[in-house]
């Protein structure tokens, strides 16, 4: 299979970026995507010319590195897949395929398809987490956890922060990430003391950082490639809520 | 020469060493510790959680990754599960038979002491993982559940759905995400570090090189935790995440730490076959597949042979012509049996013509009678994402065909050299996690390795470092002007100047590449003398090659992936020598170390207990000396030390 490759270089935060052409031939349709940009920068290198800079690192759709915006979405034309999970049968031969960094206010380009997501680690420092110290903790059967409730705090747990659900957003929120995490701690019984507090801290951390607001328009869930879903994003505006209340109480 | 190293491990019976040496180690105080200052490089499953307990204590931590964030490191990518030795089965497991169980999975080329601490700890892991949030998978009546895993006969396996490792290594990172909040913990992300900084035989501190910006640092600290993971990157395709490389623990080689092992690497024996020529990495399918999977091949070359032409599709071949070579091999543990055996016994179907795909490099794991027992909905539940994951990839529906799999490059028992207390051999630098050797002799159990760093990070490390820093009391942080850290960033922009000055045109992936077939040929499954031997040679070509071709375009002060390539492959080049000279020195087969050699009459590992019941510990001698070797010999004074049969 052969594509033309149409690529947004930008060399550093603030300079100015633009899309490049570039021609690949000889590809496999079992090579997956990232490997054939693998195949343009070796060729770039025989060239003596830059790479193309992209994150990336587990490439079995788990470790949340990667994530390009491919010909308008966010880990590319599938649904429930990473970037790294994107084979080249999925294109068609000979097609034009654009290749952008994901863009929003709160992820700055680093350079071409890297950006910054820094800010994500900022909202989970702001409490994702459940506050035991080691060595604390009670035999590990003494709460029962349903079976139910496990698997739902998993499928919320699955998120990579990849930033896809940001990337979609026309608002640029982060709702769905912070989400996720708030639910999977909320629904357990050992994150419930906390949940409301980390509810408000970090939806607040989330405003500061520059991310927009939400306003249900469900795109994340849609882009987002561990089918996270806006229900937990209604979870997190109860124990937001809760929270206020509480706060208006004391 | 044995009397260099002191493993220093305490007296006392073997079930009590721990508590007494505890009970020993020097502790400091709560109003000192705020001036202790301690790097981690590092932020998979070991070092998050070494970091995290350290914070908590009240100690200043700078913790360095590489990735974006600390939660891309590679124990992220963990599947199948975290062993414990909680009984929660009543299947008569405890932590004395997980620690047989792991020693013998060793094949007794583990220290009898370390391994019986790391089963001891292993319960209190599970209790703080779940009070962390950890969504562990449960029963119907809301207790946690358990799966087995290669090596042992008793079902002590945690998991969180086929994402165990991501599911820890987030109760990890938000335990060290709240040390940061708290201020004890400071996070330097997209950081690698490139020299450790020794002063007066003591580690104090490291150079980094911004991966951003360029630019080269320097952090001293009172000690350094190294928890920068394995080395199967060596051999290019590999199980692990692409950025997964040996330049930190190859850097503090040359500065002093023996390496111990280096020979000691995991195949396993689950993944998806290599499909293409560019292909970057590989897939594994988790070993808990092997629980309702079963492990086939044809009996009839001629089958195999229409298989390998595509002219016949697995369900066409009637039972009776199926060979479970695994479950005829091994009756007590047959698909079960451990990753070694499980690989090599793939490797020797596939030699004698019997693979199942268009190279012939495949064997079939099969789910035909498990969907059939126990339904398709059950077989969803507990492996549903890794079916999809496989799907992906192959474009074939494992519901329908067997999965096709073969072994892969996984992971590295080998590592820095540490004693009891977990200390290298340069005073000040510690190294946890799958980055030292300790725990799992010549082969590592499923499930163990994260069961390991947590361990390591959360409940031996707290104590043991300690100990150290409590000699260090009111010592000053050496100046940034130090001669030692002047030297050590010089030394670093030099060596980063020469790469750039290389000026080729090959790219790193090439070269990496060709690395990669070499020690997977000559240094993988089956080894041999003269294969081994030969190795040499086509390591010293590549070097040479490396230091002419290379190409690196751009600059080294920006982000420059090419550069950071070239300079992980240029430390797995001199790695490589070291693995082979190892595997060449040791003249015995013991787990995943198989020299044709030394085997049974049935074509198994033969161990040489007399010459070979050591750790063989590398000390770096300069440029173009031979490395020196020195032994520990091992001893079991608990446990008696047999063939290591799984039949
Ligand atoms: C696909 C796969 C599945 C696995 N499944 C299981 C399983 O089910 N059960 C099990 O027990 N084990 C499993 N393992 C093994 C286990 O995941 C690893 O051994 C373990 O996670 C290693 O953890 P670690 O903390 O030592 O290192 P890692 O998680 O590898 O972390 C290394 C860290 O060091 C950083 N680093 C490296 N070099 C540098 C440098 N020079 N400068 C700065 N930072 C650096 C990295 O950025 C990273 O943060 C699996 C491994 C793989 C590959
Ligand atoms: S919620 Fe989904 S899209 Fe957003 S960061 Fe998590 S995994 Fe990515
Ligand atoms: S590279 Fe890890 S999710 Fe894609």
């Amino acid at each position: 299979m052969h594509f033309t490759l149409k690529i947004w270089r930008q060399a550093a935060p603030r300079a100015k970026g633009c899309f490049e052409h570039y021609a690949i031939d000889q590809v496999d349709g079992d090579t997956s995507f990232l490997e054939m940009l693998d195949m343009l920068n070796n060729k770039l290198v025989k060239e003596n010319k830059e790479t193309i800079a992209f994150d990336h690192d587990c490439r079995e759709g788990i470790c949340g590195a990667c994530g390009l915006y491919i010909n308008g979405r966010p880990h590319g034309p599938d649904d429930g897949i990473t970037t790294c999970q994107l084979y080249m049968r999925r294109f068609r031969d000979g097609s034009e395929i654009t290749v952008e960094p994901f863009r929003s206010k709160a992820f700055p380009v680093i350079k071409d398809l890297m950006v910054n997501r820094n800010a994500f680690d900022k909202i989970l420092q702001a409490g994702g987490f459940v506050s035991v110290n080691t060595g604390s903790a009670p035999e590990a059967h003494t709460t029962l956890v349903s079976r139910e409730k496990a698997e739902e705090s998993m499928d919320a747990s699955s998120c990579i922060g990849c930033g896809a659900c940001v990337a979609s957003c026309k608002n640029g929120s982060a709702m769905l990430f912070v989400a996720s995490r708030v639910s999977a701690l909320s629904l357990l019984p050992q994150g419930k003391p906390e949940a409301s507090r980390r509810a408000r801290a970090m939806v607040l951390k989330m405003d500061e950082l520059g991310f927009g607001s939400c306003t249900n328009i469900g795109t994340c869930q849609m882009e987002c490639p561990k089918k996270i879903t806006v229900a937990h994003i209604a979870r997190l505006n109860r124990e937001f809520l809760y929270c206020k209340h509480s706060d208006l109480q004391e | 020469m044995a009397g260099i190293l002191n493993a220093k491990i305490p007296e006392g019976p073997l079930d009590q060493k721990w508590t007494l040496h505890k009970e020993n180690l020097k502790t400091v105080s709560p109003a000192n510790r705020s001036r202790m200052h301690i790097i981690v490089v590092g932020t998979g499953l070991a070092g998050a959680s070494a970091a995290a307990a350290l914070g908590e204590q009240g100690y200043r931590v700078n913790v360095f990754c590489m990735g974006d964030s600390p939660r891309r490191a590679h124990s992220v990518s963990a599947q199948g599960g975290i062993n414990a030795a909680k009984n929660y089965r009543n299947d008569n497991d405890s932590v004395q038979r997980l620690f047989m169980d792991t020693l013998k999975g060793g094949d007794f080329r583990s220290r009898e002491a370390n391994v019986f601490r790391l089963a001891e700890v292993s319960n209190a892991i599970i209790d703080h993982c779940v009070a962390l949030g950890v969504p562990f998978a449960r029963d119907y009546a809301g207790y946690l559940d358990n799966r087995s895993f290669g090596g042992s006969q008793v079902s002590r396996t945690f998991y969180a759905r086929g994402q165990t490792g991501q599911q820890l290594l987030l109760a990890a990172y938000g335990a060290l995400n709240r040390q940061v909040a708290l201020g004890n913990v400071t996070v330097h992300c997209r950081h690698q570090m490139m020299d450790l900084v020794v002063i007066e035989g003591q580690a104090k501190g490291i150079i980094t090189r911004d991966m951003v910006t360029g630019r080269i640092e320097k952090y001293p600290a009172h000690a350094v935790v190294l928890a920068t993971g394995g080395y199967s990157n060596v051999y290019f395709l590999s199980t692990n995440g692409m950025s997964s490389n040996a330049s930190a623990l190859v850097q503090c080689w040359k500065n002093g730490a023996f390496f111990a092992n280096p020979g000691f690497v995991q195949i396993h024996p689950t993944c998806i076959p290599v499909h293409g020529t560019h292909q970057s990495k590989l897939t594994l399918m988790s070993e808990s597949l092997r629980n309702d999977g079963r492990i086939w091949v044809p009996k009839d070359k001629s089958l195999a042979k229409r298989l390998q032409e595509g002219s016949l599709k697995p369900s066409d071949i009637p039972e009776d012509e199926r060979d479970y070579y695994l479950e005829r091999r091994y009756p007590a543990y047959g698909n079960l049996v451990p990753r070694d055996v499980a690989s090599r016994a793939a490797k020797e179907r596939c030699d004698a013509g019997l693979g199942v795909n268009k190279t012939g490099k495949a064997v079939f794991l099969d789910f035909e009678k498990a969907l059939e027992t126990k339904g398709r909905e059950m077989i969803e539940r507990k492996y549903g994402n890794l079916f999809q994951m496989y799907e992906k990839i192959t474009d074939e529906n494992p519901y329908k065909e067997p999965m096709q799999i073969f072994p892969a490059m996984h992971y590295t028992m080998g590592g820095l050299w540490v004693d009891y207390n977990l200390m290298t051999t340069i005073k000040g630098l510690f190294a946890i996690g799958e980055a030292n050797f300790s725990d799992h002799g010549a082969n590592r159990l499923g499930a163990s390795a994260l069961m390991q760093g947590l361990a390591d990070g959360f409940f031996i490390l707290p104590y043991t470092l300690p100990d150290y820093l409590s000699t260090k009391i009111g010592e000053l942080l050496p100046e940034m002007a130090h001669p030692a850290f002047v030297q050590a960033s010089e030394k670093v922009k030099q060596r980063i100047r020469n790469l750039m000055e290389i000026r080729g045109r090959t790219p790193v992936d090439d070269l990496h590449r060709q690395l990669g077939q070499l020690m997977w040929e000559h240094a993988g499954i089956i080894r041999s003398a003269q294969g081994l031997t030969e190795t040499f040679d086509g390591l010293e070509v590549l070097r040479e090659r490396f230091g002419k071709e290379t190409g690196i375009p751009g600059s080294d002060k920006t982000v420059n992936q090419e550069l950071e390539k070239a300079l992980h492959l240029e430390d797995f080049l001199l790695l490589a020598g070291l693995m082979v000279r190892d595997a060449l020195h040791r003249k015995e087969s013991c787990g995943g170390h198989f020299r044709v050699e030394s085997q049974t009459k049935d074509g198994e590992t033969l161990r040489n207990d007399k010459e070979f019941q050591y750790v063989a510990a590398w000390e770096y001698k300069g440029p173009g000396s031979e490395p020196e070797l020195h032994k520990e010999p091992l001893e079991f004074r608990y446990i008696h030390v047999t063939e290591r049969k799984y039949k």
